[in-house]
């Protein structure tokens, strides 16, 4: 089979790319359309680094094949902050050290932004379960916790009129 | 990852003619957690890979009161337990497929997936089986049903033939006093492999068990059904008692191994826990009373 040609939705822009059909949905996102900002850890599904929002659900991209993109509306890292404007959640993870080596954050960032949409309060517990498909080997979690808290309650202030 | 080609069917017989034209070298992906991190893993040798997440067959959650639940094999776990309809009539489901990964795998993750894949330790069969779910699996050739506890044949091995797939999961509608539960014992919180799961299912009448039924998980080569500890249940008043007889054939059923998670003393003992503790919620959900 020749390589596929795939139309897709990236980050809110219409998107089109070839893609071997073995090739995952992390590596198109990397080696073809050159978005790097998602990031390969494990490769299997245990890490979240890869995580992405597809179609309204976050998943880990190593485990999407490219080719499944088709007619998909997808949300990376790259399409959190608007412009040079930083999400409040990306804001919190720098002010409150949420991160030291890096690479599992945008894993986060697009985890519990997918968190936020869906349940603006969450609970301690909700955030901590809600992750729990994300590793970082370097902060403990307890900065990621209080920064994804710090985050929903600036969003909800902003919310109120 | 070897050369693959990928096929994306939108019906269920252009499905069916892709098994048929591939056979063996084929394999079907729902959520791809299972398929393609053994794909990577040169585990398979299969060099097709057909995505069955158009085909509406494998897709729908339908209730009809009286009849039952038909889940679609490559239903995500999140649809799952976002659907209010399973959430009160399947509980046992939803503690299963809530338990499954974390949020993103349940984002891709099926019930059909996991079943297929059969692992010992697979969260969601025990459930199915107490449930008494049965799986519509179809080829080119024709159409038939295996029950749940049927279906796993040895780790990593299934009934379907090469040229089969597995299209959806019966399952009965619950009567107005049944009640389920699933229970599963991980040395976390979250994102772990059952050391033991206990799925049962129970219907009462008049103060007695009417019937019950109990599934173990990781403790034998498949999930393992119990009929003895459903006949431990049978006729016997609802109670202490009868539970604690169901949970000792339970622990007398299981057949584990001893490996990183657990000892297979350590496994036989959580059997009889587990089932104790899953039929004393089940009762629960069934409306009935300990005593």
């Amino acid at each position: 089979m020749q390589s596929i040609h795939v139309r897709t939705k990236i980050n809110g822009q219409a998107a089109e790319f070839l893609c071997e059909p073995r090739q995952s949905l992390l590596e198109v996102l990397r080696d073809v359309l050159r978005l790097t900002g998602t990031k390969e850890g494990c490769n299997d599904g245990n890490c979240g680094a890869c995580t992405v929002e597809m179609d309204g659900r976050i998943v880990p991209a190593c485990l999407v094949l490219g080719a499944e993109a088709e007619g998909a509306d997808i949300l990376t890292i790259e399409g959190i902050a608007e412009g040079s404007a930083l999400h409040e959640l990306q804001n919190a993870f720098l002010e409150g050290a949420a991160l030291q080596c890096g690479v599992c954050t945008p894993g986060f960032i697009v985890a519990s932004k997918a968190l936020l949409d869906s349940n603006p309060d969450p609970s301690e517990e909700e955030i901590r379960f809600w992750l729990a498909n994300n590793l970082c080997r370097c902060t403990g979690y307890d900065k990621i916790v209080r920064s994804v808290q710090a985050a929903a309650e600036r969003m909800q202030q902003e919310a109120t009129p | 990852m070897h050369w693959i080609d990928y096929y994306r069917p939108s019906t269920l017989e252009a499905c069916l003619e892709a098994f048929a034209e591939h056979g063996a070298s084929a394999r079907a992906l729902a959520g791809g957690t299972d398929l393609l991190v053994q794909m990577r893993a040169g585990r398979l040798a299969n060099n097709v890979v057909v995505d069955v997440k158009a085909v509406p067959e494998l897709n729908e959650i339908r209730y009809e009161p009286g009849i039952g639940l038909t889940l679609g094999a490559a239903v995500p776990c999140y649809r799952i337990y976002g659907d209010p309809t399973v959430q009160r009539e399947y509980p046992a489901l939803i503690d299963s497929v809530s338990m499954i990964g974390g949020t993103q795998i349940q984002g891709r993750a099926s019930v059909g997936g996991n079943l297929c894949n059969a692992s010992p330790s697979a969260d969601a069969v025990p459930p199915l089986i107490a449930l008494g779910a049965t799986c519509r699996v179809a080829s080119v050739a024709g159409e038939r049903e295996i029950p749940a506890e049927d279906f796993c044949t040895a780790p990593g091995t299934n009934a379907l033939g090469e040229r089969e797939v597995l299209v959806s999961l019966n399952l009965p509608a619950p009567s107005p006093d049944s009640g389920a539960c699933y229970l599963r014992f991980i040395p976390r919180n979250e994102m772990d492999i059952a050391v033991a799961g206990a799925g049962v299912s129970v219907r009462l009448a008049n103060g007695c068990f009417d019937s019950g039924r109990v599934a173990l998980a990781a403790v034998a080569a498949t999930p393992l059904l119990v009929p003895a500890a459903g006949a431990a249940l049978s006729g016997q008043p609802v109670g202490r008692s009868a539970i604690a007889a169901a949970a000792a054939a339970a622990k007398a059923a299981a057949r584990p191994i001893s490996d990183m998670r657990g000892t297979a003393e350590y496994r036989s003992n959580l059997c009889e826990v587990l089932t104790r503790r899953a039929l004393e919620k089940a009762v629960e959900r069934a409306g009935g009373t300990l005593g």
